[in-house]
């Protein structure tokens, strides 16, 4: 695989009453952007959990988008606010496991923003493609411990807390 | 059991099929994917076969699943949703993705489309698998409804509820009703004058027995949601006693301090600081303003307090909140004039003579401070000539770039006004003339005909220098006539800028408080611009008027219409529908933590301290997931959105990664 015909795979968490919906207005509008990014629709940025991001890079992404409606914006009133915090801390998190944080983006977009939002996507794509693939999973592959791996990341969350289930 | 699912992939005529292999989806789908009994492509799902397509396949294949690969949910999932409903499926067994707005109508390739699509479908098809069967509540629709704004789409809206039998709370931020429409004159193109057919619609809304009038009041809040929210109104000191005042006018006669009215008048006349804006206000209950009255400035005078007949006056008086309760909102909050200051180079308040729209509005108005007389700023010398300039402000990229919709025909009416009322001479400069509705073009060629000169192009500047001698003590209008192709100095005696219609300046922060989203303009934004023109994102509060675009009167009042028929089959049907999607907390689970507590917004997670667990109020949740995804112990789950869905959809959406098979890379 060279760099010039690679092409990320992307995950888009997008929240049901502003993004998602600039997404919508994208395809009303025909702005045409990259396909890279496959959509997955939440009610809110606020309820994209951390070990989804973890899951969809483990499970081969290259990149992921986590977008919300503005800051202040929310239909929820603040709880993009939370996705922000999160996001953040997730950054960290994600340099510790060897992951480029640039990988994963958090975009604001209200439903009104089409453009902006095919343009977020561009620019994420073009973005990723020059970090490379990611292959997390195959990496573990070839250590041997990718079954391993992939249960700790999704454990983690619940280990660290000392609760079993 | 493993369930049985079904795929039906839309072609949409050519809308998907256009870019996405539909055949090739559906066939993968059918072949490829686990579970998967039955997968079909067609030719519109959404039509009755289409739908039919579903239904009969639940009955006769016994389908436990549905997903549907077309357009947006947001467009189409109630639909299928009542297919599955019809066939005896629950409807929330269904799965819809988006495979048009999200795929064929933004990308190019048809290879990578269709990967896409196969993505969005093998997505759906693992989250399917896990949804489970939900029933939506139901919630009994308050009959009352909250008007904000008292212009003329506010005043039309407030009618027809009314006249229909149910309780309106119009609430309205200046002393009387009217808006903007009691500013002007005349209205275009029938010339019938503005305030003869308003003043009737006024005063049956101040009169109407449905009505409750909120004047010099303002939204604090709102809470709740369709059906049942409520509302905490500011009533502003008006220190006048509401129930006494008769509205004799007597405080208003006699009050010594004078100030500029720049609201009603838009600067060009006085007011008293007891006032009522206009003679045919609704209510007629004046209101003092503390900010130009002698008694708050300098504690003397009272002269109000001690004429009025019936001990009306309040000096005393502070604001005070109202708690409403309505079923419905309906936002007509209008429009606020450009700001002309802002184009220097046309001299507003620099050059006297130059006036905003607004302001010549009041000029011409029998009513206003120079009684219908148009003279320049000297109040008594007659123009020999006035320019019109139109787009100030609009269709302009430093600007607005929206058109603002009726500059055109209001400079058509200002040049009947000035040819009837004076000798002027009047030039038109504009860009392009916009007259499509009923009787505009018919309006314009009258103009033509009465001799009102129209020059196309775009105004440089206007400026009070002057080069020849017929230009001294002119200002200069300089600009391109485009159509002759030469620059062109123009002198006249008189600028009137047609200022661009902009949304109010706290548009945004009023739909925050209602939840809903405005334009990159500002304008609020409606559910679908064609189809759905009154209705918001948030159910229950719908929008009418300038607030949600520039417009017209005719257009105002239609889509006052418009809103109060929407609320009325909302009050009718009696019910609205509340969306099972709220979260759950598993208590024998749940180990007190208490960190989703702080997570909710809407107080709906109750701690309960002997069992030591939070608890969910199922009732205040509205379905965010913000505490599922916070929760350490996973012990919340999010209805329709839980773990165990997304998680299948994020490995769906990836399995050209999973099974290295068809991979992007390959396809492009």
């Amino acid at each position: 695989m060279t760099e010039t015909n690679f092409e990320p795979k992307i995950v888009g968490f997008l929240c049901n009453w502003c993004s998602y919906r600039a997404a919508d207005l994208a395809g009303s509008a025909r702005i045409a952007h990259a396909p890279n990014v496959r959509i997955i629709r939440v009610m809110c940025s606020g309820r994209v959990d951390p070990t989804f991001v973890l899951k969809a890079l483990s499970l081969g992404a290259d990149g992921v988008m986590i977008a919300g409606c503005h800051p202040g914006e929310c239909h929820y009133v603040e709880q993009n606010y939370k996705a922000m915090r999160r996001y953040h801390l997730l950054k960290h998190t994600l340099l510790a496991m060897g992951v480029e944080p640039d990988r994963v983006r958090l975009v604001w977009a209200s439903a009104a923003e089409g453009q902006q939002l095919a343009e977020a996507v561009d620019s994420l794509v073009a973005d990723v493609k020059k970090l490379g693939p990611l292959g997390w999973s195959q990496n573990w592959e070839e250590n041997g411990e990718r079954l391993q791996a992939l249960e700790h990341i999704i454990n983690e969350h619940a280990e660290a807390m000392e609760v079993h289930s | 059991m493993a369930e049985k699912v079904g795929v039906y992939v839309c072609h949409c005529g050519s809308n998907i099929a256009g870019k996405v292999d539909v055949e090739e989806v559906a066939k993968w789908a059918g072949e490829r994917l686990k579970d998967v009994t039955v997968s079909r492509d067609y030719k519109f799902m959404c039509s009755s076969l289409g739908q039919k397509l579903i239904e009969d396949d639940i009955r006769n294949e016994g389908l436990t699943r549905v997903v549907v690969a077309a357009c947006s949910p947001h467009l189409h999932e109630k639909t299928f949703r009542r297919a599955c409903s019809n066939a005896g499926l629950n409807s929330y067994l269904l799965d819809m993705t988006n495979i048009r707005e999200h795929c064929s109508w933004v990308h190019r390739d048809v290879a990578a489309a269709t990967v896409k699509a196969k993505s969005l479908v093998s997505a759906a098809v693992e989250r399917v698998k896990f949804q489970e069967p939900l029933e939506p509540t139901f919630v009994d629709v308050n009959p009352a409804t909250l008007v904000v704004g008292g212009g003329i789409a506010g005043l039309q809206a407030t009618l027809e509820l009314a006249d229909a039998g149910y309780h309106v709370y119009l609430v309205e931020r200046s002393p009387s009703i009217g808006g903007h429409m009691a500013q002007f004159d005349k209205t275009f193109p029938t010339l019938d004058c503005s305030a003869c057919i308003l003043t009737p619609k006024m005063s049956e809304a101040g009169q109407h027995e449905n009505v409750t009038l909120l004047t010099y009041s303002e939204i604090e809040s709102v809470k709740g949601s369709v059906g049942n929210f409520q509302v905490k109104v500011r009533r502003k000191a008006r220190r006048v006693d509401y129930d006494l005042c008769t509205g004799c006018g007597i405080c208003v006669e006699k009050c010594p301090r004078k100030v500029v009215d720049t609201e009603f008048e838009a600067g060009l006349g006085t007011r008293k600081a007891i006032y009522t804006p206009f003679p045919q206000a609704v209510p007629r209950v004046p209101v003092i303003d503390a900010d130009s009255c002698i008694w708050f400035q300098r504690q003397k005078c009272r002269a109000c307090e001690k004429l009025c007949p019936t001990n009306a006056i309040r000096f005393d008086q502070e604001d005070d909140t109202l708690d409403l309760n309505v079923g419905n909102i309906i936002l007509a909050t209008g429009w606020k004039p450009f700001d002309c200051r802002n184009i220097p180079q046309y001299g507003y308040g620099r050059l006297a003579n130059v006036y905003t729209s607004l302001e010549f509005e009041r000029l011409c108005n029998a009513a206003g401070p120079t009684n219908g007389k148009i003279v320049m700023r000297d109040g008594k010398t007659e123009p020999k000539s006035v320019a019109i300039i139109h787009c100030v402000g609009s269709r302009d990229v430093n600007h607005n770039e929206y058109c603002s919709a009726i500059c055109c025909m209001a400079s058509l009416k200002f040049g009947h006004l000035v040819l009837e009322k004076t000798k002027a001479d009047v030039y038109s400069f504009y860009i392009d003339m916009r007259t499509n509705q009923k009787g505009y073009e018919e309006f314009y060629q009258r103009l033509l005909e009465e001799g009102m000169h129209f020059v196309r192009g775009k105004v440089s500047e206007i400026t009070d220098a002057a080069r020849q001698p017929d230009e001294q003590g002119k200002l200069i209008i300089q600009c391109e006539d485009t159509l002759v192709g030469r620059q062109r100095r123009i002198p006249v005696d008189m600028v009137v800028l047609m200022g661009a219609l902009e949304p109010q300046a706290d548009a945004k922060e009023l739909g925050l408080k209602c939840g809903i989203s405005c334009s990159m303009q500002g304008f609020f934004t409606e559910r679908h611009p064609k189809l759905d023109p009154v209705a918001t994102m948030t159910d229950g509060v719908f929008v009418a008027g300038a607030c949600q675009g520039a417009k017209d009167i005719p257009a105002s009042v239609a889509q006052g219409a418009a809103a109060a028929a929407r609320v009325q089959g909302m009050i009718t049907k009696g019910k609205v529908m509340i969306e099972p999607v709220v979260a759950k907390i598993h208590e024998e689970a749940c180990s007190g933590c208490r960190i989703c507590n702080t997570m909710c917004p809407y107080n709906a997670i109750e701690f309960d301290a002997d069992k030591n667990v939070s608890r969910i109020l199922t009732a205040l949740c509205k379905g965010c997931g913000t505490c599922v995804s916070a929760c350490p112990a996973q012990v919340i789950t999010g209805a329709h959105f839980n773990n165990q869905q997304i998680f299948a959809e994020i490995e769906g959406v990836l399995w050209d990664t999973a099974d290295k098979q068809n991979a992007l890379v390959s396809a492009t």
